[in-house]
């Protein structure tokens, strides 16, 4: 049995498909049969061709027409006479095999569009080398996976999933993913909780122990993977995946109530949202509100700015989905690790202390503008509260907080129609932050902590970072005096407090949160029944006489082991 | 040899999309069919070639032809370039 990190509940039981990328390299050889190396070459550029035949058909029926439009360049980049008449030349001047040909000739093509001044071109390298590789590995006789074409019921077993990888994922056939990488944060582990597929991430080695076809039981809710389970172990766990049914089957009946605790406080369970797609999700769940819409996904994977325009459709989009119900809109945060190509910003040393958010938008400030223009067109369509992300200094909210008033102002000038009754707040995810919320709590119309980077922030542990895992804390005793810190200076000055980091959606951190009086838990919207379950069978009159032990402990590990046996049962349940 | 010149209208440019059409439009033909941009010129069969280019929108370009069906070719050349809404003929 492997140990990794639970990222996305559930079980699930099926056949290993080893998502890895084959040794490509290759040596140079010197031949003597010319025509046979031809063939051998033309052999492998008809077969790529099949494969990406079959991806193509496969985006355009999955993905629409976009996505298959990249593939019908692939193909033409297999065809393309300027690409393989070269390869074939070299083949017959130097008397070289097919694979050095092939490797020399698409690396003077990728150096070519890489040194292009132009973004969009640098990225059509990769494309090169994408559709190049696919040929060698037929030349090679190895075998590249293809998210795209599986079509049996199986867990993907793999480094990482980036992104695009999880975009491609076929939730009719895959059944789980398990990854040597990665953290509960970590982007393949928020995919996993969006696609309701049970993930174990951060397992170190499980590409090396897992082989092709193996049987392999993810286990989600104890991050557990197990290779070619005992029938008993099959059995145990096809127990447990029917209870889960049950439960999943009881949080249903909570879709519609309020989310109320045992002694009948009222707390509001809101969902993190990154596109206008991700609001049917929310209300499936039953979720209460956005605590937390990312809007840099709008700005990502593509060539230049959002317009206003472009904007405010999505805004307006998610406020009128939302029938009426909150939506937080979180102010652009790029940077860090979230790089934008088109802004062309120089290589930082510590991107996550760097230039990013709320920084970057007060520098830039048209970019800003634009956005809150957009936003407070928006914002008679639904019920719209904004917040500035990365707030490390009064002025930076006092400055950000003015610029959002003079756009209204100059809106208003114009006759545009803009709601009177926006609420304005900001994110606490910097210690400093945190420790001065006293200060804050004057100036805010509400805060939303932040855990993810206070964590790394407070523990001063990068929190992509294997080797210093164990110290990424959520239960340390330092964060959670943070946390009560910013909960006690809102409520002095009568302001509401959420928490829109992975903790607001810990069953574990459930019950400290509620005693400590937070007001909204923003989380995946797969956690919202589930969390609603656990309030409302917790009672906070109670809980909150065990403040004061938390706070006194001297590691998360004494907080979370206390919790588990005083408030939840072992397997952290009620 | 035919040639035409166009200007590119697309807001794009001849990106990725737009140049696939582009290389579809004149595979079939047997003539050589060429694209200049900025004193450039690269066979319009090769998707590459034709991307090397980075033509941007409002650029000016000259696609020629040359061989037995080189009016066909041209021809089809205009009808994608309509059909793409990628630019007009100057």
């Amino acid at each position: 049995m492997i140990t990794g990190i639970a990222a996305s509940t559930g079980i699930s039981i099926a056949k290993a498909y080893l998502f890895e990328q084959p040794n490509l390299n290759v040596e140079k050889k010197l031949i003597e049969n010319v025509e046979l190396e031809i063939d051998r070459l033309e052999k492998a550029l008809d077969q790529a061709k099949q494969e990406l035949i079959q991806i193509k058909d496969h985006a355009l029926k999955e993905l629409g027409q976009d996505k298959a439009d990249i593939f019908a360049a692939h193909l033409l980049v297999l065809s393309d006479p300027e690409l393989i008449n070269p390869i074939k030349e070299k083949i017959q001047m130097e008397k070289v095999n097919a694979e050095f040909s092939l490797k020399e000739v698409s690396a003077l093509f990728i150096v070519m569009f890489e040194q292009m001044d132009n973004e969009y071109m640098k990225e059509r390298a990769a494309d090169i080398r994408d559709v190049t590789n696919r040929v060698q590995a037929h030349l090679l006789g190895v075998t590249i996976p293809n998210l795209n074409l599986i079509n049996e019921e199986v867990i993907i077993i793999a480094e990482d999933l980036t992104p695009s990888d999880t975009a491609q994922l076929n939730r009719q056939f895959v059944k789980g993913f398990t990854t040597n990488i990665g953290g509960r944060t970590s982007h393949s582990a928020i995919m996993a909780r969006s696609l309701e597929i049970p993930a174990v991430v951060g397992t170190k080695n499980v590409t090396k122990l897992v082989k092709p076809g193996d049987l392999v039981i993810v286990d989600g809710l104890d991050g557990k993977v197990i290779i070619n389970p005992s029938t008993e172990e099959i059995d145990h766990y096809n127990e447990k995946k029917v209870s889960l049914e049950k439960e999943k089957q009881e949080w249903a009946k909570l879709k519609n109530s309020a989310t109320v605790s045992l002694d009948g406080e009222h707390v509001e369970l809101a969902a993190n949202i990154g596109t206008p797609n991700d609001v049917q999700g929310v209300l499936n769940n039953g979720g209460e509100g956005v605590g937390l819409y990312r809007t840099e996904f709008l700005y990502m994977g593509r060539e230049q700015l959002p317009t206003e325009e472009e904007q405010f459709v999505a805004y307006k989009t998610v406020l009128e989905n939302m029938q009426g119900k909150p939506v937080v809109v979180r102010t652009l945060d790029i940077g860090g690790d979230k790089e934008l190509p088109y802004l062309h910003f120089p290589k930082e040393m510590n991107p996550f202390l760097g230039y990013r958010a709320i920084r970057l938008c007060l520098d830039q400030q048209e970019i800003f503008r634009t956005q809150l223009r957009a936003l407070l067109r928006a914002s008679t369509y639904g019920h719209l509260k904004i917040m500035f992300p990365m707030i490390a200094t009064l002025e930076e909210f006092l400055e950000a907080k003015s610029i959002l008033l003079e756009e209204k102002e100059l809106l208003v000038s114009q006759g545009e129609e803009v709601s009177s009754t926006i609420e304005v707040g900001m994110m606490v995810e910097i210690p400093a932050t945190a420790i001065m919320a006293d200060q804050f709590a004057k100036e805010v119309d509400f805060f939303s902590i932040g855990t993810n980077d206070l964590i790394q922030y407070t523990m001063a542990v990068d929190r992509m970072n294997e080797q210093v895992a164990y110290l990424y804390q959520p239960y340390h005793p330092a964060i959670l005096r943070l946390v009560k810190m910013v909960v006690d200076a809102a409520h002095k000055e009568g302001k509401w407090v959420g928490m829109c980091g992975e903790m607001a959606g810990d069953q574990t951190a459930i019950p400290i949160l509620l005693a400590m009086g937070l007001d909204e838990f923003s989380m995946s919207a797969s956690s919202i029944l589930p969390a609603r379950s656990l309030i409302s069978k917790l009672n906070k009159k109670e809980l909150e006489d065990l403040i004061p032990t938390l706070l006194s402990f001297k590691s998360g590990a004494e907080v979370e082991s206390y919790i588990k046996s005083i408030v939840l049962n072992n397997d952290g349940k009620l | 040899m035919v040639e035409k010149i166009f200007e590119i209208t697309s807001e794009a440019g001849l990106h990725a999309r737009p140049a696939t059409a582009l290389v579809h439009s004149v595979n079939v033909f047997a003539s050589n069919v060429n694209i200049e941009y900025k004193g450039r010129s690269v066979n319009l069969k090769s998707i590459m070639g034709v991307m090397s280019l980075g033509v941007p929108h409002g650029a000016e370009i000259k696609i020629s032809a040359d061989g037995s069906d080189e009016q066909e070719a041209i021809q089809a050349v205009i009808s994608a370039i309509e059909k793409e809404a990628l630019g007009v003929v100057k």
